[in-house]
């Protein structure tokens, strides 16, 4: 007993030093406490994303050299995109002017016909709200590369519609314009991205407080002006990331034209792909990925600015 | 100010310089308290004020930036909650949500390794104390407010902490039952002997039930007293208007006078009050404020007033209110009207009040506070 | 919000309700119709996709099955869906837990961050991941394909379990810890009970997108193919069409059962605090 209880005061004094001391500092500090909960998230988070997106960044300053790579940092692959007269240079404008606006028609087309929905999810459903925003959801989280195949299927040659017209005896030949050209990529983006627009707007029109447009009916207003003056405003914010959340990663996808672009609708996706099969030109790859990024970003921070702006004259 | 408290040589609960910063904001500002062994404690102060932080600090959901919380003599610097000698009642209660009346009694108590039996027999003697017997089975979601707020207690005393801590435990019950429980909670601390600190921004709910109150303003622990001390005798502006209500005149010191100290206030011209306890603040030129309560001003009868302790105004706003009357008097040389508070007993001597009528204004010495300008 | 009152709409706002009702039912229609001819087909006697529609068949169904590579790509799938999903949760869990209870320094730069992937187009979060698994000489298969979807599933769970986070009472574990047990006890008696709906919906949802992503699959599997991989490089064999057809089908209605039953549990467990709420304040 008498050992035990010595010991125990003479660790309790040692605590009171180094030990003690550490442990009173993390107890107080929270931020030592929060992110060292957080750490492991943020490790793989650096693991994964921010040390491949710096090597990226790197390898852009790179040159392929066979099948070598000299790490001699130089700007000869934004040279080449954008002041040499190279092939990636036309190539690279063609395309990214070609996403850009085959995305921008996109997000446009997906808000627009989103936005009603949403609406009415929010303002007239009472009883099957639930209901409606599963049927909503379920797309956004079922088989991205599905949901474009069904595209194709409907589209194409021996496709839905042309098989369909034809045993209806409407057409004799199959339709060739239905498939391999921008607009089947904007039909088959719209579809595929929908539950992406419906569901921040659905929020940011859900959050509005009903007693505002009640105050503005009081005050005179008609249910248009209503409209444009309270709840449009209002549902910026949902507006917004929609249109963010639709378009960033349109530009950059892959599966879509591939299936359904043929050959006058490849976007960039589909030339940085190649640099990292067929041609093998990694730094070129990077540098061509990193210029779309950039410039899609300074599109959506004009754009953003100039959006809210606009919608900030309603008075 | 905890110097002059008589609980300092043996607090059991002690709050020495403690700081408290978040991100910048100064929550709480080199408080010093000294809590007594089975005291009933209150943190008095508007909302905002730190009370809340500090008593999370004495629980151990934060800790001071500067400075220590003591609990019988020992540091708690670096023991969480889980090992302090107190429970808390939260403000919203927490209820755990999927636990019944039982579990959430004996949710404490499992860690002690207790047979069922002693268990349940805590348990069950928990509920009577609170007299709510056989409640043990109920789901939390059926539990009414008050309810809720019996179960958070027992849930918390049936741990027997030596320190109870209260966040405005009755903030959200309504008044009748909020002052059912005022009653009940002070029995149930003198029955326990357990020491209670009790926040609150109620002043009347601090008033009436503890021993000794800590007000609180902007962070600061301005005055630790007990609740007549802190009625009679504010020491500073902000603690006088918290506490009641009081007229404030802006004065300058003339001088002194035997214990007595001469003030020249605007509108009410020279004005002798008590030396304050304190004075160190006194001397010839300064500023000062002197106040007094509505209720301790006298109506007298013209040309009665006492030089130094009466003034001569016009009835201004009249408010009837059964046991009393509330009056606007103005006084010359003063914007803001003067609050009287009329008790019945003296109305009936000077029948009737109306509107512009003039009155004389007279009160004890004693009753005139003098407080840092 | 459920008390504010939501019956503003005069008469004369009815009709318009209508015409959107309209709009939104054939919208419904444009979301679904096009994903509903792929079970259409996966049943029809033909191996051609195409109309007239010949007769019920089970056979590309057969056929699916008994595909052995389509079979280990399921696997494959199955396995990295898995791994990911709770993997994903576990550090959404852990980040939740910090943004939720702890006032951090830089927070909102470290939840940008760890929610970045939704907002980068996948072909660049796929070929950096190329780079760097090849900088440091890990080669692609399976872990490399299972360490993307961690990546990018983690932003899904997040964002799932900090609703349910915030979705209660921060002074219950407060509660816990005063009531004398420790911070990991105080996680398996209060938080988890309190959580596990929102754990479960993170678990369905992440192990959903991670089955169905195609693009980091394709990048980082080397040789390994997940399910999505295997169906893309089937695709251009028009005589495999039908058997893609019939897994496709498979697919989506276990992805639809997983989204219902999830999407369930998120909203239930929020909606039950929110009653309790009402009730206890």
């Amino acid at each position: 007993m008498a050992t035990s209880a010595i010991s125990q005061s003479a660790s309790q004094s040692a605590g009171t030093g180094a030990r003690g001391g550490l442990r009173a500092w993390f107890l107080r500090s929270e931020n030592a406490r929060g992110y060292a909960l957080m750490g492991p998230t943020l490790v793989i988070m650096f693991i994964a994303l921010a040390a491949p997106l710096i090597l990226l960044l790197l390898y852009s300053f790179w040159t392929q050299e066979g099948y070598t790579v000299n790490t001699t940092l130089t700007f000869d692959r934004y040279f080449d995109i954008f002041v040499n007269d190279t092939s990636e240079n036309r190539l690279f404008w063609t395309l990214f002017q070609r996403s850009v606006s085959i995305s921008g028609v996109v997000t446009l087309v997906t808000v627009l016909l989103a936005y009603p929905i949403a609406y009415y999810v929010a303002f007239h459903v009472k009883k099957y709200k639930f209901l409606w925003l599963i049927l909503l959801t379920i797309p956004f989280w079922t088989s991205y590369l599905l949901r474009v195949f069904a595209w194709k299927i409907i589209l194409g040659y021996q496709g839905v519609i042309n098989s369909g017209l034809q045993s209806l005896g409407i057409i004799d030949a199959p339709l060739e314009f239905l498939l391999y050209n921008p607009t089947s990529i904007v039909i088959t983006l719209a579809h595929a991205w929908a539950a992406f627009a419906i569901l921040p707007i659905y929020v940011s029109l859900e959050k509005i407080d009903r007693t505002l447009l009640e105050a503005a009916a009081d005050l005179g207003d008609g249910p248009w002006r209503r409209f444009w003056r309270i709840t449009f405003p209002l549902s910026m914010p949902g507006v917004i990331s929609a249109a963010v959340l639709i378009f960033v990663p349109t530009t950059g996808d892959y599966v879509t034209p591939e299936l359904v672009g043929g050959t006058q609708g490849k976007m960039l996706a589909n030339l940085i792909q190649i640099q990292f099969g067929k041609s093998n030109d990694w730094p070129l790859g990077a540098a061509l990925a990193l210029s779309g990024l950039a410039f899609v970003g300074l599109i959506v921070v004009f754009t953003v600015a100039a959006f809210r702006a606009a919608v900030s004259r309603v008075r | 100010m905890s110097k002059s408290s008589p609980a300092t040589q043996d607090g059991y609960l002690r709050i020495e310089h403690v700081t408290k910063r978040f991100m910048g904001v100064t929550a709480v500002e080199n408080a010093n308290i000294s809590i007594a062994r089975g005291e009933f404690f209150s943190l008095l102060g508007p909302s905002g004020c730190g009370k809340t932080t500090l008593l999370r600090m004495i629980a151990g959901f934060e800790f001071p930036t500067e400075g220590a919380i003591y609990m019988d003599g020992q540091d708690m610097s670096a023991v969480p909650a889980n090992k302090r000698p107190s429970n808390m009642v939260f403000q919203s209660y927490a209820i755990f949500p999927h636990l019944n009346v039982h579990d959430n009694i004996a949710y404490g108590l499992r860690r002690l390794r207790l047979s069922r039996r002693e268990v349940n027999r805590r348990v069950e003697e928990a509920l009577a104390m609170i007299h709510l017997p056989g409640l043990g089975k109920r789901r939390a979601d059926q539990l009414s407010g008050g309810q809720r707020q019996r179960i958070a207690l027992a849930r918390a005393l049936v741990n027997r902490p030596k320190v109870l801590l209260l966040d405005e435990p009755l903030g959200a019950l309504d008044k009748k039952l909020r002052e059912s429980m005022q009653l009940e909670l002070r029995e149930l601390q003198r029955s326990v002997g357990i020491t209670f600190v009790f926040v609150t921004h109620d002043q009347e709910e601090a008033l009436s039930m503890s021993d000794r109150i800590a007000v609180m303003f902007k962070g600061k622990v301005l005055q630790v007293a007990s609740p007549r001390a802190l009625y009679e005798a504010p020491n500073c502006r902000e603690v006088a208007d918290f506490i009641g209500s009081i007229n404030f005149f802006e004065a300058t010191v003339r001088g002194q006078e035997g214990g007595d100290v001469i003030l020249e206030a605007a509108g009410l011209g020279t004005v002798r009050a008590n030396l304050p306890a304190e004075h160190g603040f006194i001397s010839p030129g300064a500023r000062v404020i002197a106040a007094i309560r509505p209720e301790k001003i006298l109506l007298l009868a013209d040309g009665n007033g006492q030089p130094g302790q009466s003034a001569v105004g016009v009835i201004g706003a009249h408010a009837y209110l059964g046991d009393r009357d509330h009056l606007q008097v103005a006084l010359s040389g003063r914007k803001e009207p003067v609050a009287v508070a009329a008790q019945q007993i003296e109305r009936a001597l000077t029948a009737r009040f109306d509107s512009g009528q003039k009155v004389t204004l007279g009160w004890d010495k004693a009753a005139m506070l003098v407080l840092p300008g | 919000m459920m008390a504010t009152p939501r019956r503003i709409q005069s008469p004369k706002t009815a009709r318009p309700s209508i015409g959107l009702m309209i709009f939104a039912i054939a919208y419904l229609v444009f979301l679904y119709l096009p994903v509903l001819f792929l079970p259409v087909f996966s049943l029809n006697d033909s191996a051609f996709i195409k109309f007239p529609l010949e007769g019920f068949t089970t056979r590309w169904y057969d056929e699916a099955l008994s595909d052995q590579n389509m079979i280990a790509a399921l696997m494959n799938s199955l396995k990295v869906g898995a791994i990911s999903a709770v993997s994903a949760t576990f550090l959404g869990l852990l980040a939740a837990k910090a943004v939720t209870r702890y006032r951090m320094r830089g927070a909102g730069t470290a939840m940008g961050v760890i929610m970045l992937p939704l907002f980068i187009p996948e072909i660049v979060l796929g070929i950096s991941m190329v780079l760097l698994f090849d900088a440091v000489d890990l080669p692609l298969s399976l872990v490399t394909v299972t360490i993307g979807h961690i990546m990018l599933t983690v932003p899904f769970a997040m964002a799932v379990l900090i609703a349910r986070m915030d979705g209660f009472d921060k002074s219950l574990e407060e509660a816990s810890l005063d009531l004398g047990e420790s911070a990991w006890m105080t996680f398996w008696r209060v938080t988890f009970p309190l959580v596990l709906p929102g754990i479960v919906s993170s678990l369905l949802l992440t192990f959903i997108v991670s089955f169905d992503e195609f693009l980091i699959a394709f990048f980082l599997g080397g040789t390994d193919m997940t399910l999505p991989v295997y169906i893309w490089s089937q695709l251009r064999f028009p005589a495999k069409l039908p058997s893609v057809l019939a897994m496709g089908a498979l697919i989506l209605v276990a992805s639809c059962v997983l989204v219902v039953l999830a999407e369930w549990l998120r909203r239930r467990g929020v909606s039950d605090e929110a009653k309790k709420g009402a009730i206890g304040i």
